[in-house]
């Protein structure tokens, strides 16, 4: 049983990820997810502070905000300070975690978190935080129910603003020209990026909610040219992770999260190798192809 | 000179734009009347790209406005159409000619609705009129420049548009397509549209329009063709460079002679 629920919560996390992280990765902003990650630091410890209780829903709420904050910050510095998106990504996610470290540090006395804690969930503990109805039943793990909520969210996002993000996503000035707002898209998908991002890596770790944002969309680019399937070979990569990853960590008795991420990886590597564009039976055609008509 | 109209399809009124309070848009003031084939032409870096991206609300305006049809953009925003250069957009993005040219329907969809099967046909009609219905399932990045800017055209002409606004839209394509793009661009007029068009080649532009607006940081001058197209005029838009210049002086000759049938 416990196999199933930390396959279950490494195929939410990855499916959830992967979704949004295919319009990240579409829209060169891949990183922007392990800005978020670690950008939020200081609003989990603030939230803290200020609630003195580790609810997680508190936590969230935070982590949530100072999410949007972030990325409203890297949004205001690279359009007004004419910086490139991804420096300016890489200055906010800097300074804000720095500024969290330090809370944590000047609160150390009174703060029960350490970034340790924070920032690597462990997908292992999972099946160890059940909910319990009144009677007593088990309903299965909380992060289930909370990873679970995360992914109606975002799937509910995505369909039905479908013309929506892919409008903004390809041409976003002639979105705006047609009248969709680029920007209510833009934080809508970076609301939905901080949220899916604080709720996974509290329970996954940071490390493997950046792999799923990036591996599997990226993988999904390779194989196809079209957006819905990309979509969906993203969610099958993610899931093929979390069960192949699960089932590489009890082999060689090694951490989970990390598995599943390398099995991410050895998928993407499958891809790069064989995809119908850009792999090696494509570039064989092509060759044999291009060598017919001696141009030279 | 400045031509104005009553009842233009497109006014401009002092409008001033800059980027970092650099402004390269000084005071324009022009209106296009309605069911032309207009060219904006001017130099690189005139501040072509700046006005229409400003007109679509793309750029905030220092002050000055735009009006579509007498009204505000905002409230005739189905009947306006803008066309960006094609290097404005990665086309590597995952869909195919037939996924843009859709894109013009969402123009014409609530938030939130789905194309149905009727703008599909539509969007597909649309590529037929560019001659890409053959390529409709092909992924946009297999398509060459002059492909990309047809599916760019088609996702314009699946709005169904009364107004266009078009830049640069013939850039690397081949004689025979912007032949085929010319005599589409006419029928549009025909049928009372009105088509404004950044144009960079002077040679045809004589021959393409029936207005011109020269630009150049300023407005240089806007009316019919036969007003505006003069050694002078020109020559103050391209500030006096010579080869230029020469050239200009062969196009003079040229329009001496009736100007070439069109077909159509
Ligand atoms: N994003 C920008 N930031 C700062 N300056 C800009 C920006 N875009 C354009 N400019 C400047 O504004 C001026 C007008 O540019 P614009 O692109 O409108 O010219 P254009 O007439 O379309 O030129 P081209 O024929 O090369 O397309 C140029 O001097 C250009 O350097
Ligand atoms: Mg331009």
């Amino acid at each position: 049983m416990d196999a199933f629920w930390i396959i279950l919560t490494g195929s939410l996390v990855a499916i959830s990820c992967g979704t949004l992280g295919c319009y990240l990765v579409l829209r060169k902003m891949a990183m922007v997810g392990d800005a978020i990650s670690h950008a939020v630091l200081p609003g989990i410890v603030l939230a803290f502070l200020f609630s003195g209780s580790r609810d997680p829903f508190t936590m969230l709420l935070g982590a949530g905000a100072v999410g949007l904050l972030s990325t409203f910050l890297i949004e205001t510095i690279h359009r007004r300070g004419q910086l490139q998106e991804d420096a300016s990504i890489g200055v906010v996610f800097t300074f804000l975690f720095a500024v969290g470290v330090i809370l944590i540090s000047m609160y150390a006395g009174q703060v029960d978190l350490d970034q340790d804690c924070v920032l690597y969930g462990e997908i292992a503990y999972v099946p160890l935080d059940l909910l319990y109805t009144k009677s007593g039943a088990s309903l299965g793990p909380r992060t289930v129910w909370i990873l679970g909520g995360v992914l109606l969210a975002v799937i509910a996002l995505v369909s039905f603003a479908y013309k929506e993000l892919a409008a903004t996503t390809f041409d976003s000035q002639f979105a705006a020209a047609i009248g969709i707002s680029t920007t209510l898209w833009h934080y809508a998908l970076m609301g939905a990026v901080s949220l899916t991002t604080v709720a996974s890596f509290e329970s996954v770790g940071a490390v493997l909610v950046v792999a799923f944002l990036v591996i599997p969309p990226a993988t999904a680019f390779l194989l196809t040219d079209k957006l819905p399937v990309m979509l969906g070979l993203s969610a099958v990569v993610g899931i093929l992770s979390a069960a192949g990853g699960y089932a590489l960590a009890v082999a060689i008795d090694g951490s989970i999260a990390g598995a599943m991420a390398v099995v991410g990886g050895a998928e993407f590597a499958l891809a790069l190798l064989f995809s119908p564009r850009y792999g090696i039976p494509a570039r064989i055609k092509r060759k044999t192809h291009e060598e017919l008509p001696s141009v030279s | 000179m400045i031509i104005h109209v009553e009842n233009p399809a497109l006014e401009i009124h002092n409008l001033t734009v800059s980027y970092h309070r650099k402004p390269v848009l000084w005071d324009i003031d022009l209106t296009v009347p309605q069911g032309t084939l207009a060219g904006i032409i001017g130099p690189n870096g005139a501040g072509k790209s700046t006005l229409i991206k400003s007109v679509m609300g793309l750029l905030p305006a220092d002050s000055g406005y735009a009006q579509m049809f007498g009204e505000p953009l905002d409230r005739v925003r189905r009947r306006v159409s803008y066309v960006p250069q094609r290097e404005s957009v990665d086309w590597d993005f995952p869909a195919s000619a037939l996924d843009v040219a859709l894109m013009g329907r969402y123009a014409r969809l609530g938030l939130f609705r789905r194309p149905r099967a009727a703008d599909r046909e539509m969007a597909m009609d649309c590529l037929k009129k560019v001659g890409m219905d053959g390529f409709a399932a092909r992924q946009i990045s297999q398509l060459s420049g002059g492909q990309q800017q047809r599916v760019f055209l088609a996702r314009a002409l699946a709005q169904d548009a009364d107004l266009y606004l078009m830049d640069e839209p013939f850039a690397g394509i081949d004689a025979a397509t912007e032949a085929a793009v010319i005599q589409l661009l006419t029928e549009m007029k025909q049928a009372g549209k009105t088509v404004i068009v950044v144009h960079h080649d002077l040679q045809s532009a004589a021959d393409y329009f029936d207005w011109i607006v020269l630009l150049n940081m300023r407005l240089v001058a806007s009316g019919p063709t036969d007003q505006i197209f003069t050694q002078e005029l020109l020559e103050r838009a391209y500030g006096g460079r010579l080869n230029v210049l020469s050239q200009v002086g062969e196009l003079l000759q040229k329009q001496q002679f009736p100007a070439r049938e069109r077909k159509g």
